[in-house]
């Protein structure tokens, strides 16, 4: 059973996710920021859950959509915005941008932002874990899109046979930039793809922020005991285009309407409010502190200075002395 | 001093960075039971176990980015994906990610790692097991690229490149394995990145080479020297990123001769690059064209003779010599 304070949690990291990705939309359309942004609102159910369902102490890899699932995880939002405007402040330094997000205080490994490439760094994490002997796992997020990329095989694969400690949360929102789950993947499901691999593989419904939850616990406690990976298929939708300025011409606006009255957000609401877990009151309440938090991040970022231009002749290498190559760390 | 391979160097080198660092772990192709195909982790499987020899299936980029989680996590692999071609596969994590993570994360991420392969001619493996990749590790900023060519080099380029914080490529030649030198024994010895070898002076003119070449052009140029007085000198860089200017500059003030030759193709190789080197930075000390003795342009063929019509012979470095004399 999930208690009132996880359900307030959640509400929380699905209110801050989405009122961040509103606020980059209205920033990039008057050309605060710049670069292919890419927005996930619409699929909070799965940031929340995910990221609800681990401990501190576990790590992530965040999807090449997952500004929420970062800043969830503890970054929160200022640093994920001044990352967005290009800031030294920015959680990269503003050398990364969108879809490099990553905060090791946090435990975030950091997007790889081509696609299914965080599927083979997270084998190697699961790798070090399991010689640490480490009780913590690592939470992958990806796209449909990477399901069908040589890695996410060859390291399910992997991850199967050395029992690694690992979740690969797979959010399916349909399309893969424009081309539909459909038309480019053969089987018709993704979590039926970890049979080949002798894992669990389980689909969700990626709009229920509990059903997501209760999987991804369960399977991180599998994870967590020597039970090796799972996969979760969540299907979702993603409201807004693959990047800001996507066209669409892939969908039409009534299958977006059909999506957005199942907006997972107004469905937790819905059922916290009719079954008595909390108040309109206290919903508000967090809504108001997102909105908060959003606000003062944009002016934390717009605030933030650029990284001094004199620095881009440093940081491609971590030896000290260029070319010494014997310092140990 | 012991007389070892540079297979067995390697392997020695290993092993004394295992014992000595319990985080330094092997993984790749048919490095556990088998030793690797050319013998460079036998023993090691025995003496670590499988948890840290880790036989791997053949998936050369979930290798190579399965090795970059671990070197997040403060682990220090070493891989080995066997042949250099097959790091085509790789590239993706080699270059999209090994060699951007510690920049573009803002330099939150260490990311020690050792892509070990060969490269090369010299066992008739034909078009795609043969080729010289060393230029195209080269131009991505993110990765140092070693390339030894004898057992001392290979053993003290490879500890520094176990210790070094940042990925390195280091890369082999099949021909090599079975040729001896004295090596070290000493668990400490170390080739700072960056210090390329004067193998052999000379003032006449200055000759780049590496890998199996080394050796070639010192014995050209030992016959040069007796039968026509011509002083040669005889330069392997040891590492291509960095690469050591001071040492090609230096020379060539002394000769104003360079000629550069490799396995690898003439276009675009690292030729071209250490030739820029020398006419933006050392244009005032040379005497004539810099001239460059290389493979051509076309694949390496499986027959013998086909194959030594497109790689470099001897012939054609003493032309090449007396060429700029």
């Amino acid at each position: 059973m999930i208690g009132k304070e996880k359900y307030l949690q959640m509400y929380s990291y699905m209110h801050r996710t989405r009122k961040f990705e509103e606020a980059v939309t209205r920033l990039f359309e008057s050309n605060k920021l710049r670069g292919s942004v890419h927005i996930g609102i619409g699929q909070e159910a799965c940031t929340a859950a995910g990221i609800a369902a681990l401990r501190d102490s576990d790590w992530i890899i965040p999807s090449h959509r997952g500004h929420g699932q970062s800043i969830c995880k503890g970054t929160g939002a200022a640093p994920v915005m001044a990352e967005l405007m290009g800031k030294a402040t920015g959680c990269c330094k503003g050398r990364g941008g969108t879809v490099h997000i990553s905060d090791m205080k946090h435990r975030n490994l950091g997007v790889c932002a081509i696609i299914g490439g965080s599927m083979c760094n997270s084998v190697g994490v699961g790798i070090a874990l399991k010689m640490d002997k480490s009780d913590s796992i690592i939470l992958v997020f990806l796209g449909d899109g990477a399901n069908n990329e040589g890695n996410f095989h060859e390291s399910l694969n992997m991850a199967a046979i050395w029992k690694l400690p690992i979740v690969y949360l797979c959010e399916n929102n349909g399309f893969a930039i424009s081309v539909s789950f459909e038309k480019a993947t053969a089987g018709g499901s993704i979590a039926n793809r970890a049979t080949s691999y002798g894992i669990p593989g389980i689909c969700v419904d990626g709009n229920d922020v509990t059903e997501v939850y209760e999987t991804v616990s369960e399977a991180i406690e599998r994870a967590r005991t020597g039970g090796g990976p799972t996969l979760i298929e969540a299907k979702t939708y993603r409201w807004k285009g693959h990047w800001l300025g996507d066209p669409e011409v892939y969908r039409s606006r009534e299958d977006v309407q059909c999506w957005i009255e199942r907006c997972p957000i107004k469905r937790l609401e819905n059922k916290l409010i009719e079954s008595g877990l909390a108040t309109r009151d206290e919903l508000d309440t967090i809504a108001r502190s997102a909105d908060k938090e959003i606000e003062d991040a944009i002016a934390f970022a717009e605030e933030s200075p650029v990284e001094d231009t004199a620095q881009v002749e440093f940081g491609v290498f971590a030896d000290r002395y260029e070319g010494s190559g014997w310092q140990w760390q | 001093m012991a007389i070892k391979t540079y297979a067995n160097a390697i392997r020695d080198c290993i092993a004394q960075e295992m014992r000595l660092y319990p985080n330094v772990f092997v993984m790749g192709e048919d490095v556990g039971l088998q030793g690797g195909i050319f013998g460079c982790t036998r023993g090691l499987y025995n003496e670590f176990g499988a948890e840290r020899v880790v036989d791997t299936p053949m998936s050369e980029c979930s290798i190579v980015g399965a090795a970059i989680g671990a070197a997040y996590m403060g682990k220090r692999p070493i891989v080995e994906l066997m042949y250099v071609d097959f790091s085509l596969l790789a590239f993706d994590q080699l270059l999209n990610t090994a060699a951007k993570a510690r920049y573009m994360f803002g330099e939150q991420h260490y990311v020690p790692m050792v892509f070990r392969m060969q490269q090369g001619i010299g066992r008739a493996n034909g078009p795609n097991h043969s080729q010289s990749f060393e230029s195209m590790f080269c131009h991505v900023p993110g990765l140092k690229v070693c390339i030894p060519s004898n057992p001392a080099d290979a053993a003290g380029l490879l500890r520094s490149a176990i210790r070094s914080l940042d990925p390195v490529v280091f890369l082999e030649h099949k021909a090599l394995y079975a040729t001896k030198s004295e090596v070290p024994d000493d668990s400490e010895f170390m080739i700072p990145f960056g210090s390329a070898k004067i193998v052999r002076e000379g003032t006449d003119v200055t000759i780049y080479t590496n890998f199996t070449y080394v050796q070639r052009c010192v014995k050209v140029a030992d016959r040069l020297e007796k039968e026509r007085g011509i002083s040669c000198e005889v330069i392997d860089p040891r590492t291509m990123v960095p690469f050591d200017k001071k040492t090609l500059l230096n020379s060539l003030k002394k000769t104003g001769k360079l000629i550069i030759v490799h396995e690898a193709w003439k276009p675009m190789g690292v030729g071209a690059e250490i030739a820029a080197i020398a006419a933006e930075e050392g244009f005032s000390y040379l005497k004539a064209p810099v001239v460059r003795v290389c493979s051509k342009h076309q694949c390496l063929p499986f027959n013998l003779d086909l194959e030594n019509a497109v790689v470099p012979q001897d012939k054609e470095i003493e032309e090449g010599i007396l060429k700029v004399m």
